[in-house]
């Protein structure tokens, strides 16, 4: 705790929080049918993207699949603009277009949320090669499943990257599941960092579940990366704690397993943390909480009063 | 003007634009230490360096998505498919990626890459070397579609594809490269969208891209010698397709014959027939005649795989049966 300090601490205790009321939103919102289509909340995988994005710099790029809302908020959209994103609104971040699995953001480096399971691997890849052919220090955090570890893509990337020396830091959120599939039936090896080792470049284990172990293992390997211009696989555990997508019941696991995952709750544990360290206690987190929720009413007011695309926003933006 | 050979028109284009913008780079099988498979990258790579001409490994879903990534960074990457049979490894990411990513972004991320490569048949390569892909790739919006069939095209074609800031197809055929034609020494782009008509004429048209251009002028000398004027247009670009200019010369002609290699159903002549009975219903003289391939993925053996392509006398006849002749 002591090398996060009590601002760092305090800001990242916002964003788990501000993601996970955010998401719940969401899946209220969904059930008023105001979000339609698909809609992947982040609740219980807070702690991956708030530790590994606590470090990035306005240089630095990332990527992430359609469960895609937090990083859209962690690195500086507004609660407002992606809140209107899932309602198809114009004032959304890709005006109403792209809806909950396409949050993007051109000016924070945000190369969005894809909806084709490891598609968006290659093209992480290409934001740091990018990066690194233009002569800027930056990494490009690539997020995915677990499930799409298993894609060619992933192991086209890894070779690349490694071959290329590309600045490139894939992050496996291994939340144990791809879909309805537990990732011991999908995945010869669920221990995705192994494949590490077979492109030659280095390989991390790191407990998602604990904000204080993500921010730590993430600011050593970016730096590690920027430093050496070297790829890097990352295998984080986690868990979601909805359903797949909001239509998943969730019937191919138990209420024990849920239960369990629950007790180690990354913002219930960091908030013992800092707790501990006398920089927090009920009363500010209560605070806190309510300041998120507030925040997130507003973005859903704000949402339900935004106007819908106008008919000429169809045919807008085919072409570039 | 000099006569170049149509490899070498697209070498120029290449080597200008690497001149002319640091940001453009070629990374493809073979394109570098070996000159490219069809010689198309040839000495780019002792001029521009390893940076800017890369081999990658056979992995074209891997370098197609590393290029649109590096596209939304602002660089701008031409990308070479050994052939474009290999484009369909990369579907995905031409599809779902470079052809969405500007609209679903909202307008935020264009994606400035070309891709290249030799499509549909060359001699004998059986069915899984031989795809023609034109209406795979034009049915996309999103996707500009570019078949040259001269030297003088491809490169005012492939020079403006680097410069636009949406994903191009841009379509080469192997047994054209060898072709020579005109290429002036000044610098020229040619406008995206606009065709040509490569021979004027009164009596039919023929509407040809791509290797069907030949056939089609190589048909309008047999016509002309039974007395026959057909006019031969060339698109150039499939999407966006000038079909102004077709249709101009239908309603001059009363009659359109399109020549295509790929297979009739769905195919491009499908959709120019579609486009010019909407257009021209009144003018026309006789129903649009489709000259393709055979609805049979394409053999190996010469004699029925030349029985499967079209070729100059099948739009002969089609030119004449148009006539009722
Ligand atoms: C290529 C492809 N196949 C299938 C799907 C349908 N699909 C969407 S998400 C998903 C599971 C992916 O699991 P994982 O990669 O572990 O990511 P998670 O949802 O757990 O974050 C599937 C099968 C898809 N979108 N794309
Ligand atoms: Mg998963």
């Amino acid at each position: 705790m002591k090398n996060i300090g009590k601002e760092k601490a305090l800001q990242m205790l916002e964003q788990m929080i501000r993601v996970r009321r955010f998401e719940e939103g969401c899946l209220k919102s969904y059930q008023q049918k105001f979000i339609t289509g698909f809609c992947h909340t982040y609740i219980g995988q807070e702690a991956v993207a708030v530790g590994a994005m606590a470090h990035l710099t306005p240089t630095d790029a990332y990527i992430t699949s359609y469960r895609c809302h937090a990083q859209g908020l962690i690195g500086g959209l507004t609660s407002r603009e992606v809140m209107a994103e899932m309602f198809g609104k114009i004032t959304g971040c890709v005006r109403g277009k792209g809806g909950s699995m396409h949050v993007f953001s051109k000016k924070n480096n945000y190369l969005g949320g894809h909806g084709i399971v490891g598609g968006q691997i290659p093209i992480g890849l290409g934001a740091a090669f990018a990066l690194k052919y233009e002569e800027k220090e930056g990494v490009a955090l690539t997020f995915f499943g677990d499930g799409a570890s298993m894609q060619g893509t992933f192991h086209e990337s890894l070779n690349l990257a490694s071959l290329w020396d590309v600045p490139v830091i894939f992050i496996c959120e291994n939340n144990q599941y791809g879909m309805g599939t537990a990732n011991d039936r999908a995945l010869a090896n669920p221990q995705v960092s192994d494949f590490a080792a077979a492109y030659k470049m280095k390989g991390y284990e790191v407990d998602g579940m604990n904000l204080e172990s993500s921010y730590k293992a993430f600011g050593e390997i970016i730096a590690d990366c920027k430093k050496n211009s070297r790829p890097a696989l990352v295998n984080v555990t986690t868990y979601r704690y909805q359903g797949h997508s909001v239509s998943d019941a969730g019937l191919y696991r138990t209420k024990d397993e849920v239960k369990c995952w629950k007790e180690k709750d990354p913002i219930n544990s960091f908030y013992k943390s800092m707790e501990e360290q006398g920089w927090i206690d009920e009363e500010g987190y209560k605070a806190l909480d309510k300041e998120m929720k507030a925040e997130v009413k507003d973005a859903l007011e704000f949402a339900k009063e935004s106007p819908w695309p106008p008919m000429d926003e169809l045919t807008n933006h085919v072409y570039a | 003007m000099p006569i170049t050979e149509f490899r070498q028109a697209l070498n120029q284009a290449l080597e200008e634009e690497m001149i002319r913008d640091e940001k453009v780079y070629i990374m493809g099988e073979e394109v570098a230490e070996y000159n490219g498979a069809y010689k198309v990258t040839k000495g780019l790579l002792d001029k521009f360096g390893e940076k800017r001409v890369r081999d990658t490994p056979i992995t074209e879903a891997g370098f197609t998505g590393l290029g649109i990534g590096s596209a939304m960074m602002g660089l701008r990457p031409v990308v070479e498919y050994m052939s474009w049979n290999f484009s369909l490894v990369a579907i995905d990411q031409i599809i779902s990626n470079a052809a969405k990513m500007y609209y679903m972004t909202g307008g935020q991320f264009s994606v400035p890459i070309v891709m290249r490569g030799a499509s549909g048949a060359a001699a004998q390569v059986s069915c899984q070397h031989s795809h023609n892909l034109e209406s795979f790739y034009a049915h996309i919006p999103g996707l500009i579609v570019m078949a040259p069939s001269t030297p003088y095209d491809a490169k005012g074609l492939l020079k403006a594809a680097i410069r636009n800031d949406n994903p191009v197809i841009f379509l080469e055929n192997e047994m054209l490269y060898g072709d020579m034609g005109e290429v002036p020494e000044e610098e020229y782009l040619i406008e995206i969208g606009k065709g040509d008509i490569k021979r004027e004429g009164t009596d039919v048209t023929i509407c040809a891209h791509l290797r069907q251009v030949g056939f089609a002028l190589e048909a309008a000398e047999i016509l002309a010698k039974e007395g026959i004027s057909a006019e031969v247009v060339d698109p150039r670009t499939i999407k966006p397709l000038d079909i102004d200019l077709i249709a101009d010369s239908v309603r001059k002609t009363k009659r359109l014959v399109v020549a295509e290699e790929g297979h009739k159903f769905c195919g491009f002549g499908s959709e120019v027939s579609a486009l010019i009975h909407e257009m021209c219903f009144d003018d026309l003289d006789h129903p649009v005649i489709r000259v393709s391939q055979g609805e049979n993925p394409l053999p190996y053996a010469k004699n029925i795989e030349a029985a499967s392509l079209p070729d100059v006398q099948d739009i002969v006849a089609a030119a004449k049966k148009s006539l009722y002749k």
